[in-house]
């Protein structure tokens, strides 16, 4: 399909529904799926369809096989369309353009997506988030001899990189950990909401160099979901539609060591394209909601998006620009940094852009907000999804 | 050091990668070659992964490259470095173009002392009777 084809999306669908589990944070008495359904139950009602109107599913979120097919069994629905793309965090913002794909098609009226992982609290239960890997794939032969560890300890050999390349400095990765607190501080459902400056950030303790405890996203349980269906009957819902304008997706390389160049991210292969799709400029959007699971994720991704150069990514966070007040509106939920990350965190980049565009975010609330970009980020910044979305 | 006191996770050769390990065993580095780009790669597979071609074949490499990234592990998330850290876990790029993702050694795991474009050379650790890994050292200037 060629980007034009592909543009035959704008506005064909909109988000009706968006809503967390009744509980985030540390919430070891629920399990997954739990957190599916009250997160499913609550976007639904945001909505105002019910659950057998639903006949898409989509989800990656879910410990072990076949995500939606645990799901729609737990949820007692047997749907016509499942999607269970598993691609990192960025999956469920890369489901949007599926769903969006499936509507547009006649396939599905109304598409559920939703999340639920208990990042914080499956491991002391006994669980583990990802199956071992075949003893001869890549990543098992010609990496874990050297290393074990997760995005924590891959992701700041990409940023060293930046740093190596465009001298990009501690500081100016801090400067995104203390807007983004700022913002936590003012939404009820983040999970870290006392101050902290520049200083707290660089004097914490190393995770792995160059990244600092502060510079790394939280580790929670939490669930989410948002509910999709056609522009036209969009606007039979409850609440204002919030419409996918422009769309793009990505994936560059699964391991590190194969990533093409370290000091972007796919997303400058998907923003193009949503941008594109939407026919906006970067100076038209309001709020930008992009994936941080760590401070150099949302660094990295606003060069790959285009809202700055690249290696200019610093500089243009200085300042506390993303901050509540500042010209750069980011990550105004709290982010993963200090909202809430139960592992994958695309979701809540959803939720909070629809939250924004139909504004219900109170003290946090940017003013007038009528177009957002999302983009989340999976892998070892390894996919991308991004969205341009806006309501009338 | 014996099998039975090795920790850490220990690579479990391909049929596909055979080639390589039994190389570093040799205390050499063998890459695969694609005939038709004329050029290396890596992870070895039976074909090249920019053309999609099967016309392949192994050559020693210089065991000479540059640094391209590093990190420094501060928390151990396997018992097997659980004594050892912090190390220092880099991306080598080999004179022969590849990365190879490694350790980096003979040198303190401190940012002052290792920088990205550092030259480095392969070294052989003989982890156990059976495995050989090709880690890298700082070459002297």
């Amino acid at each position: 399909m060629t980007d034009q084809e592909k543009a035959s999306l704008f506005k064909k669908i909109a988000i009706v529904g968006a809503d967390e589990s009744d509980e985030i944070g540390i919430v070891p008495h629920k399990s997954t799926l739990q957190l599916h359904a009250e997160a499913a139950r609550n976007a639904l009602d945001d909505a105002g369809l019910a659950l057998s109107e639903v006949d898409g599913i989509f989800s990656a979120g879910s410990a072990g096989w076949s995500p939606t097919l645990q799901l729609a069994e737990y949820l007692g629905i047997q749907p016509r369309y499942t999607d269970s793309t598993s691609v990192g965090g960025s999956s469920f913002v890369i489901d949007v353009e599926h769903a969006a794909a499936a509507i547009a098609a006649g396939l599905i009226d109304v598409a559920l997506i939703t999340h639920g992982e208990s990042g914080a609290s499956g491991g002391r239960r006994g669980g583990s988030a990802r199956p071992a890997l075949d003893p001869w794939h890549p990543a098992a032969q010609f990496e874990m001899p050297y290393h074990v560890g997760g995005a924590p300890t891959h992701y700041p050999m990409a940023c060293m990189r930046h740093m190596h390349q465009y001298g990009t400095t501690h500081e100016q990765l801090a400067e995104i950990a203390v807007a983004t607190r700022k913002w936590a501080m003012l939404n009820p459902k983040a999970m870290m909401r006392d101050p902290i400056t520049i200083d707290d950030v660089l004097s914490s303790r190393w995770i792995t160099y160059p990244f600092h405890l502060l510079d790394c996203c939280l580790v929670t349980d939490a669930g989410g979901a948002v509910v999709i269906t056609s522009a036209e009957r969009a606007r039979d819902c409850k609440k204002k539609p919030v419409y996918m304008l422009g769309s793009g997706e990505a994936t560059t390389h699964q391991t590190i060591a194969s990533m093409p160049d370290l000091t972007t991210t796919p997303a400058s292969i998907s923003g193009p394209r949503a941008f594109a799709m939407a026919g906006v400029r970067h100076e038209d959007i309001d709020v930008v909601e992009v994936y941080d699971s760590f401070t150099y994720t949302a660094l990295v991704t606003l060069e790959a998006l285009g809202f700055c150069k690249p290696g200019e990514g610093g500089a243009f966070v200085s300042g506390q620009r993303t901050a509540p007040g500042g010209d750069f509106p980011m990550n105004t939920n709290g982010g993963g940094l200090s909202y809430t990350h139960p592992g994958m965190y695309g979701m809540f980049l959803l939720i909070e852009a629809t939250r924004q565009l139909r504004g219900e975010c109170g003290e946090r609330q940017v003013a007038g907000a009528k177009l957002a970009c999302v983009n989340g980020t999976g892998g070892t910044l390894s996919s991308t999804g991004t969205l341009i979305l806006g309501a009338d | 050091m014996t099998q039975d006191g090795y920790r850490k996770p220990l690579p479990s050769p391909a049929p596909e990668s055979r080639r390589y390990w039994e190389g570093c065993k040799q205390h050499e580095l063998w890459l695969p070659f694609c005939r038709s780009c004329d050029k290396f790669y890596f992870y070895p597979r039976e074909f090249c992964p920019s053309c999609f071609g099967w016309d392949i074949e192994w050559r020693q490499a210089s065991g000479r490259g540059t640094i391209y990234t590093f990190a420094i592990q501060h928390r151990a998330w396997h018992p097997g470095w659980e004594d050892e850290v912090p190390y220092v876990t880099a991306l080598v790029q080999l004179d022969e173009g590849p990365r190879l993702y490694t350790n980096i050694v003979g040198v303190d795991p401190d940012p002052a002392q290792i920088r990205c474009d550092m030259p480095v050379e392969v070294v052989f650790d003989d982890v156990t009777e059976e495995v050989t890994l090709p880690k890298f050292r700082p070459v002297a200037t």
